[in-house]
């Protein structure tokens, strides 16, 4: 089969592959997944929005697709890369393929390309953009597309995913717990780990003030993962800062963990290349015990901050590269981490935070 | 937690003799806890029986018993050390059981051991088939419906209750040694009493069968404070109803989702954490039901096993040597990743490609066996291939196999009888893979394909891929073939001489179009995390991924992570790939020292292997480590990049030897003995002549190439007739005849078997004596390392023979003149390196049976013995940096030691067992005695004549 599609970086750097979904042309910022399963639930996550995932896993596509594994409404990510793309799958249970469900999804991806050889670029010289195109292979036309896409860094991108009206999930009348959720780009199971655990939650569109959600008279505050550069979500920090004054119980996954710290004067930063995968070490310091964690983040709390700062303290460390993984209030009933205890994908080490913050309510 | 102080010298159990379901993966595992442990400052005391292991090399542990796995040698080393552990998890079943009967006769708290790695509880949980069962219900985790039964009646009964189909598992049995399907009531009475035989304590589990579900194991490492991590998640190509051991199985698993494989992993960890409180290994087997997804636990194994050696070269996490850190108490965040030397050793690795094992058989050494697989492992080795993609990886390992295929078909070698092809899919057996390939071809549906094997589909897509791809290829000439085509070929894994086969042309002219389009092998690194870090242990494997320039602008260094560079001369070491009978552990014994000998001698080391249950494959063996077949493509497409200064082929046995030809061909130089010289000493017609001039005996011969010409001959030699094809392993089709009706027989049978053969015939020394003699030569001086006299007499193959070193019952005076012809060949032969040769003797007079200029099977039995490294010598004598004569050896020779050789035969419950000149061991032991009177002697040499059959 000759190479019908084009993968080009912002850097020049060229590859040549084939078609995989939609015909199509495609922007996006080119960041890499290592996990090994739960390719439908990283396609789905919102955190996801506005990148193109490269999956280093060698086969995607085995098991096809099924409803069950979605973790929002649609696809989120902005396409997609990968070495070696099944078009049969065997899972009985599935019911489309992933090429019919990227078709579905309008989605453009390429395959048959060197992942590992992608990777090793970008884990050197940091994520960047990259169009994808299986209209054009010319690589000028592509390069001129491609310097409109805009640079992740300072992009707010949460209130693009965030629900536009907010809804409830769990039984209102038998419920133990009430959970006022804010959705910066949240997953299915992050609710549904409250859910289980005996709550009713209430997601209210990203920009929803304290005073809004309060109404509702929530138990606690949860403050979803969500992508983009959480720098410019002013709305969001002021929304933590004030739940934080009123004492309220309140943690915060991922985008959620960034807004926290910021709330209290704690400053993010992008990272040269994210954690992407479900093999991120985490040690809580509190206990002493390890988990394996789902993680999925470009940008990071800046750990010297949260040193000098009184009001934090360190619950999580991540065991490769000493980056803050979780932290606490002092005096306050908040929490947050920067991975993904609800993993889906991923193991289900850490799922006792959901636990600890039923504890709290 | 930190080290645990209280532990200053531990002991570690091996695993004995090789036999089928306990290989040399536990060497691998018990050297690897060795150097671990002795990191850390521990004494270690070590006791194992097999001499041709690295773990029972003097500067591996503080102590090293070559004695049998028995209670009172345990004891004995106890009385003697101060022990403070005991480490059972490293030697298999064999060292747990050992464990268990020192435990239950208060021989470890006597001398107050405790045992660490594992909780014998949880030994017995999982080895007992009711606790097991039991337990696992407490815990929540589904497991077979079924009851232990320990009486013929009892066993009736749960059958009854239960209803059919069934299987029977005896308890405390080694790979699965007695176990059987039972799918109809006629067939019940006779697999119960098989079973009930087997079982040490007579009791089996009768079950309810779940063939056809789908396979997994995964592999789990525990520290003390509970913090569990799954290292690797393996799928079974084929699904239950054939032992691990015997199934193809690939990692990561192809076919689960997310959710099912997290279900599967908290199982995991909730058995682990069930089963008892220990930090170390375990190896946990999963069945999923394909439509349901019910997921029942088949069994567990709380210590480092074959598929743990399997995930440790997989990913490149070192199982057992973190396993032997997590023993003295450590927990897994207070180590180090390895491979990449910056990151934690608690993460679980992801991997960016595929590998494909394939268990290796030796069927044809057991004439009359039930060649079909099932719940008792028969494979004798395996191999390993890895790839960017299921269809290479399969390749690879297929042509890793050494099966005088050159991989998975497209080879001419193709079965095309549609009956003998839908009875081996419903009947598995070695080549069932290949059959399935063929199936398609033949254009069998996939339902039929399916229903047959029960295999999951995408794997069966994948190898329906192939057939499709085939006959695209097919449909070019090498003149016309696109790149992309080519290339597509390449990414799949085909070899060049597959290619040639199906575009009918030549292997060499499908090499040249394939570089003339720019297509080339690149080298990636095995790194444990999907190079999201940077890794620093050069552990490699081949794939074409991106190799077409055009397809894109990164430079060649950007693709290949293989940086040739260096200030070192180079050289490689070839491998011995899969273990079989004759072809075994003692080899890769030998490659492991030729690798350490050629790094002191200042050289860079690159080590080729494709067998992932080794020393030599451990990634901090060799400077270098390329897992690929040992194949000509690869090898040669490796020696194109590395360019070292020249292949050591002496070292792997047949299998690196018989690549030789080739390499002299190619004008790469062999280091040591030049090809010529091996080949003259194979050359049984050339050979002679050389005898002759030196004034040697050797038992009249002829060489012939059908059974008319092996008539005439047969007249001049006269019987009883040696009757062999040339240039085989380990006495492969070799026979003892006595009359012209067994010589027609015989010769017609081995030119059925290997058409174009040439066959020779020797006059065979009936009741002579049998000795052989391995030596050390430089071209100018020779030592002769020693000399071992076989206690049956000639006529049983040596690998076969009970054997004694030095010899015993030769006169001075013989065992001068072995010594003198040893000289006279090895210099006559140019050795340069090891050669062994093998005497007859008769009548008082010494004949030549043949000259090896090789490592052979008791080198690495002598340097136990005498406790020198030999081959260390013999490999810097090789590489020109070291003469005989600059070597002083100062062999310890205290009474005998006896090689006593071990067989698996009850693995074959039809086999013939006796022994002939057709090698069918598959592992041997050492045991030493102090003089002639020793009773164990005595009774073998009594013996010596009951065994040989003709």
């Amino acid at each position: 089969m000759k190479p019908n599609t084009a993968l080009l970086l912002e850097d020049g750097s060229f590859f040549l592959g084939h078609s995989i979904g939609k015909i199509g042309t495609t922007t996006g910022e080119l960041c890499f997944n290592t996990g090994m399963t739960g390719y439908q639930e990283i396609y789905t996550d919102p955190s996801y929005f506005g990148q193109i995932i490269i999956n280093t896993v060698a086969h995607v596509g085995n098991y096809g697709t099924i409803a069950e594994d979605n973790e929002s409404k649609q696809v989120q990510i902005a396409g997609m890369v990968c070495n070696q793309f099944s078009t049969n799958y065997s899972r009985p249970q599935a019911t489309h393929s992933l090429q019919q469900y990227f078709e579905n999804a309008q989605l453009v991806g390429i395959s048959g390309i060197d992942t590992r050889a992608l990777v090793q670029h970008i884990r050197n010289k940091g994520s960047m953009n990259a169009i994808i195109s299986s209209e054009t292979i010319h690589k000028e036309a592509l390069a001129e597309q491609l310097a409109k896409t805009p640079n992740m860094k300072g992009l707010e991108l949460a209130s693009k995913v965030s629900t536009t009206e907010s809804y409830l999930l769990g039984d209102e009348a038998t419920a133990k717990y009430r959970i006022a959720v804010l959705d910066l780009g949240i997953k299915r199971n992050i609710l549904l780990n409250f859910v289980e655990r005996g709550a009713v939650c209430k997601v209210f569109p990203a920009q929803t003030s304290f005073e809004e959600m309060k109404k509702w008279q929530p138990n606690g505050f949860f403050i979803s993962n969500g992508p983009g550069d959480p720098a410019p979500m002013d709305y969001a920090t002021q929304t933590v800062k004030t739940i934080l004054d009123a004492n309220l119980p309140l943690f915060g996954i991922c985008l959620g963990h960034q807004i926290l710290a910021q709330a209290v004067g704690v400053n993010t930063f992008k990272m040269h290349n994210g954690h992407r995968g479900l093999n991120h070490p985490v040690k809580n310091i509190i206990t002493g015990r390890c988990e394996i964690t789902s993680q999925n983040h470009g940008f990071g709390v800046v750990r010297e901050d949260i040193e000098r700062n009184t009001q934090v303290e360190i619950t999580h460390l991540n065991l490769n590269d000493g980056s803050i993984e979780g932290i606490r209030i002092r005096n306050k009933k908040a929490f947050s981490v920067q991975y993904h205890p609800e993993s889906s994908p991923g193991p289900h080490d850490s799922r006792y935070l959901f636990d600890d913050f039923m504890a709290m309510l | 937690m930190p080290k645990n102080t209280s532990i200053r010298s531990v002991l570690i159990i091996g695993s004995g003799p090789i036999v089928i379901g306990q290989a040399c993966e536990f060497d691998y595992s018990g050297s690897q806890a060795v150097r671990s442990l002795k990191e850390e400052g521990i004494e270690v005391i070590l006791i194992n029986s097999n001499p041709a292991t690295i773990m029972t090399d003097p500067a591996m542990a503080d102590a090293v018993y070559l004695k049998p796995l028995e209670k009172k040698y345990i004891v004995e080393i106890l009385e003697k050390h101060d022990i403070d552990a005991v480490l059972p998890t490293m030697g298999g079943q064999t060292a747990l059981n050992l464990a268990i009967d020192c435990e239950k006769a208060g021989i470890w708290e006597k001398y107050g051991v405790k045992i660490i790695g594992v909780d014998i509880h949880a030994v017995e949980t999982t080895e007992d088939r009711e606790k097991f069962r039991l337990c696992m219900k407490a815990l929540g985790a589904h497991v077979c419906e079924g009851r232990t039964a320990t009486s013929f009646l009892e066993g009736k009964k749960i059958a009854q209750e239960i209803g059919f189909p069934l299987v029977i598992r005896p308890s405390y049995t080694l790979g699965g040694t007695g176990g059987a399907f039972v799918n109809h009531p006629e067939d019940f009475n006779e697999a119960l009493k098989n079973g009930l035989t087997a079982s040490p304590i007579h009791e089996v589990l009768v079950e309810q069968s779940i063939m056809g579900w789908k396979e997994f194991e995964l592999e789990l490492l525990r520290d003390s404070i509970g913090n569990v991590i799954i290292i690797c998640t393996i799928e079974n190509f084929d699904p239950m109803g054939i032992h691990t051991g015997d199934s193809i199985t690939v990692a990561p698993a192809m076919t689960l989702s997310d959710k099912q494989y997290q279900t599967m992993r908290n199982l995991a960890i909730k058995c682990m954490n069930g089963i008892g409180q220990f930090a170390g290994g375990c190896n946990i087997q999963f069945a999923m039901h394909p439509e349901t997804e019910e997921i029942i636990v088949i069994e567990i194994n709380p210590r480092v096993s074959r598929s743990s050696a399997l995930a440790s070269k997989a990913t490149g996490y070192p199982i057992a040597k973190i396993a032997a850190k997590l023993a003295l108490g450590y927990n897994l965040d207070e180590l180090q990743n390895q491979i990449t030397g910056s990151t934690s050793a608690y993460f679980e690795p992801t991997i960016d490609y595929v590998i494909v094992k394939v268990p290796r058989w030796n069927f044809d050494k057991f004439k009359g066996a039930d060649v079909s697989l099932g719940l008792q492992m028969k494979a004798v080795g395996e191999a390993m291939g890895i790839g960017r993609n299921f269809q290479e990886a399969l390749q690879k390992a297929c042509q890793s196999l050494e099966n005088r295929r050159n991989g998975l078909g497209a080879d001419g070698k193709e079965l095309n009888d549609q009956q003998k092809i839908l009875y081996s899919l419903e009947h598995p057996s070695s080549d069932r893979v290949f059959h399935i390939k063929d199936a398609f071809r033949l254009g069998i549906s996939f339902k039929t394909i399916k229903k047959l094997t029960q295999i999951d589909d995408w794997f069966l897509h994948q190898i329906e891929d192939l057939v499709f791809f085939e006959k695209k290829l097919q449909s070019h000439s090498i003149d016309t073939i696109p790149a992309e085509i080519l290339s597509e070929a390449k990414k799949k894994g085909y070899a060049d001489r597959q290619i040639a086969h199906l575009l009918r042309c030549l292997e060499s002219q499908v090499h040249q179009k394939r570089i003339s389009f720019g297509i080339k092998r690149v080298f990636k690194l095995v790194d444990t995390c999907a190079a999201e870090f940077e890794a620093k242990t050069p552990y490699y494997y081949s794939t074409f991924d991106t190799h077409l320039s055009q397809s894109t602008n990164f430079t060649e260094a950007q693709l290949n992570e293989s940086n040739q560079k260096s200030n070192k001369k180079k050289v490689i070491v070839l491998g011995s790939g899969p273990n079989r009978i004759g072809q075994g552990i003692e080899f890769d014994y030998s490659c492991v020292h030729g690798v350490l000998a050629a790094k002191e001698a200042g050289y860079e080391t690159i080590m080729i292997n494709c067998n992932p249950e080794t020393v030599s494959t451990d990634f901090d063996i060799a400077d270098k480590l390329y897992f690929e077949p040992i194949f000509w493509e690869h090898i040669y497409d490796i020696i194109q990049h590395e360019k070292p200064e020249g292949v050591i082929v002496q070292l792997g046995g047949q299998t690196a030897l018989k690549l030789a030809e080739k390499l002299d061909r190619y004008g790469i130089k062999i280091i040591g003995t030049t090809f010529k010289s091996l080949d003259l000493a194979e050359d049984r017609g050339r050979f002679s002549s050389l005898l002759k001039e030196l004034d040697i005996p050797y038992p009249q011969f002829g060489s012939v190439k059908t059974a008319e010409e092996a008539l005439v001959l047969a007249k001049d030699l006269g019987f009883p007739l040696l009757v062999r094809p040339s240039y085989v392993l380990g006495g492969q089709s070799m026979k003892i005849v006595l009359n012209e009706e067994e010589l027609e027989e015989h010769v017609v049978k081995v030119l059925n078997d290997l058409p174009e053969n040439n066959i020779l015939l020797d006059h065979f020394l009936d009741k002579a004596i049998e000795a052989e003699a391995d030596a050390i030569c430089d071209g100018e001086d020779v030592y002769v390392i020693g000399i071992m006299e076989h206690i049956e007499p000639a006529g049983i193959h040596s690998g076969d023979s009970n054997a004694m070193l030095p010899p015993f019952s030769l006169s001075p005076l013989l065992i001068e003149q072995i010594e003198v012809y040893t000289r006279k060949i090895a210099l006559a032969l140019n050795t340069v390196g090891l050669i062994n040769i093998q005497f007859a003797i008769k009548n008082n007079k010494v004949y030549i049976i043949e000259a090896n200029p090789r490592a052979s099977r008791t080198v690495p039995f002598i340097c136990k013995a005498y406790q020198e490294p030999y081959i260390k010598a013999a490999t810097k004598v090789m590489l020109g940096d070291k003469k005989v004569k600059d070597f002083t050896f100062e062999p310890i020779k205290k009474g005998y030691a006896i090689k006593i050789p071990v067989f698996s035969f009850n693995k074959f419950p039809n086999v013939n067992k006796e022994l002939g000149p057709e090698m069918k061991s598959t592992g041997e032991a050492i045991y030493f005695i102090e003089n002639l009177q020793d009773e164990y002697f005595q009774q073998l040499h009594n013996d010596r004549n009951l065994y040989l059959s003709m």
